[in-house]
């Protein structure tokens, strides 16, 4: 009285059919990440060396290291997380704790998302008109930073509203009908509940400007530049322009240096998104419900 | 303490209440006795949580809610200008459906209040203590809980949650306790035992619980307030709701008519 009948047959075929086509997509998705990954390792494995990392590039950037580039990327993207993070969260709390539900709090947040998708050339104009002409920064970390920050400022204030969002509302009930202000709510019960989140999210969305070209190029990012930067009004050579740079404007760049680059610049951002997630589950594992 | 304040604990006087274009309470005019323990029955969306909650202004986070009418606490107008909201919550505390402990330890969950309100000032470790234990024995829970106190208050089976979140009101001595269907998660056991709870505390504090459970309003209330479509229909003394009701639909409610 168990077996299958024909019209369950029918059905496990189809099941069977979906679940391939699913499975394939999934492979079709991972298959071009794991050759790009792949030919880096196999062509810029071999550059990587502490030489590499540690010296300045020399021969017109046909040969040397990338020390400049890398140490320059660090400070960019340091600087721009110091002026975005705080500024986002800020923001984030005072929409997603503070703002009543009205439609003026909702048209903000639809144009912050909207802000998300703005072309980063776009951004790029800006900060040159902002940051280097107006306040005359001058072409500079700082000005590129800025430029950077007002970049990943929509997402940053994004993620964290959605770790806030993540935190269930009978806990602020609970702090409320006890007498807590806003504040008080925030600061013992909706903060440490989504701060794993928010880490997270802000890492790894910042991580990703680290491989920004346009916005640096005309604001802060110098095209060969030998020498560490000393301050944040310096300019400085960063990786992604670097890269941009000996793979078309040079000449006579051997095949594999390009290759060892952007395997630099893909660690980093892996290495980012490494700490962000080691983060949330040393976090994760002290949270309580 | 209930022989000290005023006979009126909560009064409302045409107390009318809009979300939005939608109407959820009308002219609604109530005297709830100090000290002792009113139940407020009726059909399921008759605007009971939306009288409760608006007694200690929780209702007016959301923008769109809108009220007239007065309503005193202690024979106090909580929507008088001087008013700070912080001290009416204070006074007023509230029980929720579904037990909502804080992710911290149990000690945390109990003290959270009394750390609000204290400011900066020193309170010692065995004070703290003396604080928690009473609060925890006063709701039946400390034998249960005193040796596992820095546990997450979350572990504790619903029954426990429910009476430590009735429990963590009590360090910060509100003089009125709203309970929206405090029993309704809870299986017949946790339901009897937070009803003799609710019992113990009579007296000591002015209680309003909305119950759905009709026997629970006729064992655990003093008097009772039968509401019906956002207006108060009837408000007696419980044994007579329930043994003589002065209104047809009161009447139809307890008989099970309105389903
Ligand atoms: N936040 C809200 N926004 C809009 N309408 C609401 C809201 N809360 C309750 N209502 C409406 O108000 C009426 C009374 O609801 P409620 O007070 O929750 O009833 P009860 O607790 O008696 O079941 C219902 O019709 C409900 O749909
Ligand atoms: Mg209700």
């Amino acid at each position: 009285m168990f077996e299958a009948t024909e019209l369950n047959r029918k059905n496990q075929k189809t099941e069977r059919l979906w679940r391939l086509l699913f499975l394939m997509m999934t492979v079709l998705l991972i298959l071009p990440v794991l050759i790009i990954l792949g030919v880096l390792i196999y062509h810029g494995g071999p550059m990587i060396t502490i030489d590499f990392l540690f010296t300045e590039p020399t021969n017109g950037m046909t040969a040397g290291g990338i020390l400049p580039a890398l140490v320059g990327t660090v400070w960019l993207v340091a600087v721009a997380l110091l002026v975005s993070v705080p500024i986002g969260i800020a923001a984030a709390l005072y929409l997603s704790e503070y703002a009543a539900d009205n439609w003026l709090t909702r048209s903000i947040n639809l144009a912050i998302i909207n802000l998300a998708g703005v072309p980063s050339i776009v951004h790029a104009l800006f900060g040159v008109g902002a940051f280097v002409l107006f306040f005359r920064f001058g072409t500079s970390i700082l000005a590129a930073s800025l430029t950077l920050a007002i970049m990943t400022l929509p997402v940053v204030i994004v993620a964290t509203r959605e770790s806030l969002q993540a935190v269930p509302h009978a806990f602020r009930e609970a702090c409320w009908n006890m007498g807590a202000s806003r504040w008080q709510t925030i600061r013992h019960v909706v903060l440490p509940n989504s701060v794993s989140g928010i880490l997270t999210g802000v890492i790894l969305e910042v991580s990703r400007t680290a491989g920004e070209t346009a916005p640096i190029m005309f604001t802060g990012a110098a095209f060969f530049l030998p020498f560490l930067p000393q301050s944040v009004f310096d300019q400085t050579m960063a990786m992604s322009l670097h890269l941009f740079v000996i793979s078309t404007q040079v000449p006579g760049v051997p095949e594999n240096l390009p290759f060892g680059v952007a395997l630099v610049l893909i660690s980093m951002v892996l290495a980012m998104n490494a700490l962000s997630i080691a983060f949330r589950m040393v976090l994760r594992g002290r949270k309580k419900w | 303490m209930a022989s000290a304040g005023p006979a009126r604990a909560i009064v409302t006087r045409k107390l009318n209440l809009w979300y939005g274009t939608f109407q959820a309470l009308f002219d609604v005019d109530l005297a709830v006795r100090a000290g002792i323990i009113t139940s407020m029955i009726g059909p399921s969306g008759c605007g009971k949580s939306t009288f409760l909650r608006s007694i200690n202004r929780i209702n007016e986070r959301l923008g769109y809610v809108r009220t007239t009418g007065s309503i005193e606490v202690m024979e106090r107008d909580v929507y008088a200008p001087e008013v700070e909201l912080l001290q009416v919550r204070k006074l007023v505390g509230m029980v929720f459906q579904r037990p909502n402990p804080l992710p911290l330890s149990i000690r945390d969950n109990i003290l959270f209040g009394h750390r609000l309100h204290r400011g900066s000032q020193k309170v010692t470790r065995s004070r703290e203590d003396e604080i928690l234990e009473s609060a925890l024995t006063q709701v039946l829970l400390w034998d249960t809980v005193k040796d596992h106190l820095d546990r997450p208050a979350v572990d504790l089976s619903l029954e426990e949650q429910q009476k430590l979140c009735i429990a963590r009101l009590l360090p910060v001595k509100p003089t009125v306790l709203l309970m929206d269907e405090p029993c309704s998660a809870l299986d017949p056991k946790g339901t009897e035992a937070v009803e003799e709870l609710i019992w113990e505390l009579r007296g000591d504090y002015t209680i309003l619980i909305v119950t759905h459970n009709m026997a629970q309003a006729r064992r655990a209330s003093e008097e009772c307030i039968f509401m019906l479509l956002g207006r108060v229909i009837e408000h007696t003394a419980t044994e007579d709701m329930f043994v003589a009701p002065v209104r047809q639909e009161t009447a139809d409610y307890i008989e099970g008519r309105y389903g």
